[in-house]
């Protein structure tokens, strides 16, 4: 798949309640290759983009349950066939949330094990580097990127654990400075350290970390984020043989 | 024929028992020609109480300088808007939601941030920062713990949700605030300097259009019942008083009502905040100088049977008036429509300047609109000197104040004191990220965002130490708006407006109402000296329980500016070599410190006076400095003295990269911290004014507290350049930045030496006392 225009047009998501649209939509802007538009969650397709965001921030207030009323939107269904066919799609933060509440990715994510609210660097570990989203880092590689969540505690059943662990599902996982996996480092209290996993075939991937204000080297925020992006430009682009 | 609305009149039994006076009730029998009807009163008395009328603060508040060539809007309205170049403007204003909060700490403070930020985007300016100043009584009382959590977690709650950063804010901890926490809700946004909306209903015809959430029961009387009274045992039966959020209706009316304001598809619009529909809308009227007639029969309702009076007070949240011209209606049905959002048509702008509140077809009140908003009687209470305070500061003897045995114990005392330890544990709770405008993160002196698109940028602090005020109310005043433009020019950015929010006790005391005047007298001069008029502001009175005041709190919430962002700095040692200086006149006081808090359980004395001459002289070579590139890091000299300040730059070096606040475990691991070498001169301690006993007392050269002090690093080479720079100003280099401990000397004799991974653990320690 390579975009026409030599540039590659990404589609962020606006649900009512979603806070970090702009934020999503500026970060692809300070990239000379990429495009970005919002996409209505009223809207029935996605305007023939090449990559879909699913930002963050609270969809419909995240009443019930994060994610589960997003993911009833009408753009969910053009989502779900988009993704069928091998587009890319990240979830971010509450985009992860919905991508697992409409099945797209395994697990589930629950209240944080400290019961708050937390607004914190931490440390992401590249565990997988062969995905659309991660082929421009190395294995081992640590990003240094802001998260703030309330219910980013992944779970997962152990059977399909093992199975997403066996397929190389893990992609990043909250270590220390040294790269070690600490239930210090670990923010919310997910299994094994998990902050960012792909679906099977590798072109769906959620991760609770925010990546899009993680893109300028004056901000707060620092730069790590900008490789997630990179990598989904470069696959989107066909610039780059990713063997998942 | 007339209904019980109109033909049954409130007498003046009724009108106490809703907390008028007996002479105001006789005051609006005179303005309606007779009786008036429950609807009438009731909608008088929420008007006319302190918190909407400003009756006892009113000719106080006249002091203040409020203008300036950045003003484009002064009080008065919604908030105060200052012109921030290249076409930029922001809002900004703090309000108080100190009463709902002590009753139910967590919608209390949700509800308090959901105010002021329709505040800010009724004004038509996209909110980009809040902050929040907040009091609680001392963390061993368990209810404290509690209201600190509760506050925090809905802070966090409706901020976070909002998609709005939460940068900066303070907490203090003082056994005053026990029966009566603050809680400070302060923001800003964004708009082009010629978008402003002001809150004036116009146009003879045009629709009363109330948008947003359905109105029920919730919050009816909060601002009489709750912010215009003294607590007592009732406070539980309060409760029903308080209003309960719902972010996500309006997060998208901020979405809703910015494409309405920019689109000009309405004329104006005001928020409903306390009184509800009848401070919006008499307000809109009084301001417009027209008439209008609300229908409370359409107004939509969460629950059925409500009286026409309870719908026209009630204060439940996430609710716009807008006035609508019949040709825009459909346009403005559209917008609402797309974000699920109410609109309904209650009314009409009419030219009687009157407020005519209709139900099922039939009049049942009609107030002269002025009367009602802006003339509610003042109340002038006689002020009286308070007979606790002092003359001089306290004699620092040997007997009464021995000194400190270890001085690095002394220190790390003070650092895991609940007033100076890292708040981390709060504003880690807050998404401080949002929006991609964030420079500079929590836990330095200020706030620091970019303005998308421009080489410029705003900073924020907010600031008041109320132990001072309780010392000397007018010069603790002063010290707050001197400290709050320090803050700004340590970060590089020049103060350029105030907004305030005045938290006292019962203004029919003469002792509270002389602190008021003096606080105020206080301020006005520091705003006048230091260039930030005050452009936005709220008065809370009432804030006792028991009859037991708080310390007078005036926290002042300042706006900074940078034409260029990219040289602000922040408070961390940077590199091995790097020189320390102390920016400021010598001398420091024990009077008011946290040292004496802290150290010997005592609260006395008189706080030195800011020189504000010489604080503008300090501050303008500062920031002089900072647009040179020639500082490293700038740090204020606040609680715990100069000793505090070092190590809070000692321990803000644990950093990984410049911007980024200390994250001890990788910093420790990586062997960044950074310590300093400080040789402290004996002359400190012999400054004028200074008590007799100061001299030869090295604790109160470390732990001492004075105002106009600023500790500084720069590259060894360039201190010569520096030095030129500050030649109108007193500084001293006091040390090098080296190492992983922070160590002290005076005349060769060492005064501690602590490796900065310990002073790190004690001013990370809060958690361990909120578990």
């Amino acid at each position: 798949m390579s975009p026409a225009s030599g540039r590659v047009r990404f589609g962020v998501v606006v649900f009512p309640g979603s806070n970090c649209d702009t934020d999503a939509h500026h970060a692809i802007s300070t990239f000379p290759d990429a495009t970005a538009q919002y996409l209505w969650h009223k809207d029935t397709d996605l305007a023939g983009v090449d990559a879909v965001i699913l930002p963050g921030g609270f969809s419909y207030g995240d009443y019930l349950r994060c994610g589960a009323i997003a993911r009833f939107s009408p753009i969910m269904q053009a989502v779900r066939d988009f993704a069928a066919d091998g587009g890319l799609v990240i979830g971010i933060c509450n985009g992860f949330q919905i991508l697992v509440e409409s099945g797209l990715l395994p697990g589930g994510l629950l209240r944080n094990m400290g019961l708050k609210f937390v607004c914190r660097y931490v440390n992401l570990r590249v565990e997988n580097p062969a995905t659309p989203f991660t082929h421009t880092c190395r294995e081992g590689d640590l990003l240094r990127i802001i998260v703030k969540h309330n219910e980013g505690n992944y779970a997962v059943d152990p059977t399909t654990l093992a199975q997403m662990k066996a397929r190389g599902q893990i992609v990043l996982r909250y270590a220390d400075a040294h790269g070690k996996l600490t239930p210090a480092a670990n923010p919310n209290g997910s299994v094994e350290n998990i902050a960012g996993i792909c679906n099977e075939t590798f072109n769906v991937f959620g991760m609770m970390p925010h990546p899009e204000n993680s893109v300028e080297a004056h901000m707060a925020g620092g730069t790590d984020g900008r490789t997630i992006f990179q990598a989904m430009i470069d696959s989107a682009l066909g610039r780059a043989e990713v063997k998942a | 024929m007339t209904s019980d609305y109109v033909s049954r009149r409130a007498d003046v039994d009724a009108a106490v028992k809703l907390g008028l006076t007996a002479d105001e009730y006789a005051h609006i029998c005179e303005i309606q020609g007779g009786e008036p009807t429950y609807v009438e009163l009731a909608v008088y008395s929420l008007m006319w109480s302190e918190h909407c009328s400003y009756k006892h603060s009113k000719p106080v508040l006249s002091r203040f300088p409020t203008s300036g060539p950045r003003v484009l809007q002064g009080p008065g309205e919604n908030a105060g808007v200052v012109d921030v170049g290249d076409g930029w403007a922001v809002a900004m204003k703090v309000e108080s939601h100190n009463h709902p909060s002590a009753v139910e700490p967590f919608q209390g403070a949700a509800t308090g941030v959901g105010g002021i930020v329709r505040d800010i985007f009724t004004m038509g300016a996209r909110p980009i920062v809040s902050c929040d100043s907040l009091r609680f009584g001392e963390l061993d009382e368990p209810r404290q713990r509690y209201l600190l959590d509760g506050v925090v977690g809905g802070i966090a709650h409706y901020g976070n949700c909002l998609g709005i950063p939460t940068v900066c804010g303070e907490v203090y901890f003082e056994p005053s605030y026990e029966g009566n926490c603050l809680v400070n809700a302060m923001a800003a946004g964004l708009l082009r300097a010629d978008g402003i909306v002001r809150a004036k209903a116009a146009g003879l015809g045009n629709h009363v259009v109330l948008i947003g959430n359905k109105t029920g029961r919730d919050g009816i009387g909060g601002a009489s019942v709750l912010a215009s009274q003294e607590f007592d045992e009732t406070l539980e039966e309060k409760r029903p008083s308080v209003q309960v959020g719902d972010p996500f209706t309006e997060k998208k009316l901020i979405e809703a009502c910015l494409e309405l304001l920019h689109g000009r598809l309405v004329v104006s619009m005001q928020d409903l905040g306390a009184a509800g529909l009848t401070s919006s809308s008499s307000e809109m009227a009084s301001k417009g100088m027209v008439g209008l007639d609300i229908h409370a029969d359409r107004v939509p309702l969460r629950e059925a049977d409500m009286e026409p009076w309870e719908i026209m007070i009630s204060e439940s949240q996430e609710r716009m008036l807008s006035i609508v011209a019949p040709a825009k209606l459909a346009a403005v049905r559209e917008v609402c429509e797309r974000w699920d959002l109410d609109c309904t048509v209650i009314g009409e702008v009419t030219d009687t300047k009157m407020l005519r509140i209709w139900w099922h077809g039939e009049v049942v009140g009609d107030i002269p609109a002025r009367r009602l908003a802006d003339e509610a009687p003042i109340v002038r209470t006689p002020s009286v000197k308070p007979a606790y305070l002092v003359d001089d500061p306290v004699a620092v003897t040997d007997a009464g104040y021995p000194p400190a045995a270890d001085l690095g114990a002394a220190l790390a005392e003070l650092l895991a004191a609940p007033n100076v330890a890292d708040k981390r544990w709060a504003w880690e709770q807050y998404d401080y990220i949002v929006q991609a405008n964030t420079m500079q993160i929590p836990g330095g002196d200020a706030a620091v965002l970019r303005i998308k698109g421009t080489p410029r940028g705003i900073a924020f602090t907010n600031d008041c130490n109320g132990r001072q005020c309780y010392l000397d109310p007018y010069r603790g005043a002063k010290a707050a708006v001197a400290e709050a433009a320090r803050n700004l020019s340590c970060a590089g950015a020049l103060p350029v407006a105030v907004t305030d929010c005045l938290n006292f006790g019962n203004p029919e005391k003469g002792d509270i109402f002389w602190q008021f005047e003096q606080a105020v007298e206080g301020m006005a001069q520091a705003c006048e000296a230091l260039d930030t008029p005050v452009v936005s502001g709220n008065v809370s009175f009432y804030n006792e329980s028991f009859g037991k005041a708080i310390y007078p709190t005036p926290m002042v919430g300042m706006l900074g500016l940078y034409d260029d962002v990219s040289v602000h700095i922040d408070h961390s040692f940077k590199d091995e070599g790097d020189v320390v200086l102390l920016l400021g006149p010598d001398g420091a006081w024990i009077d008011g410190s946290e040292y004496q808090k802290v150290h010997y359980g005592r609260v006395e004395g008189r706080i030195p006076d800011v020189d504000l001459e010489a604080e503008r002289r300090l501050q303008a070579a500062l920031r002089a400095a900072i647009g040179r590139r020639l500082l490293k890091s700038a740090h204020d000299c606040a609680e715990g003295g100069l000793a505090v300040a070092l190590a809070e730059c000692a321990i803000g070096s644990g950093v990984n990269g410049g911007t980024r606040y200390a994250d001890p475990e990788a910093a420790g691991a990586a062997g960044r911290w950074r310590g300093a070498d400080i040789g402290l001169p004996e002359a400190l301690l012999a400054a004028p004014g200074q008590p007799p006993g100061a001299a030869g007392r090295p604790d109160l050269a470390l732990f001492g507290e004075a105002p106009t002090r600023v500790v500084v690093t720069c590259a060894a080479d360039d201190v010569g350049t520096l030095e030129t720079l500050l030649a109108d100003v007193p500084h001293r280099r006091i040390g090098v930045v080296t190492g992983e401990d922070l160590r002290c000397t005076m005349a060769g004799n060492e005064l501690f030496s602590v490796p900065v991974s310990a002073l790190c653990a004690a001013y990370e320690s809060l958690p361990d006392r909120l578990a």
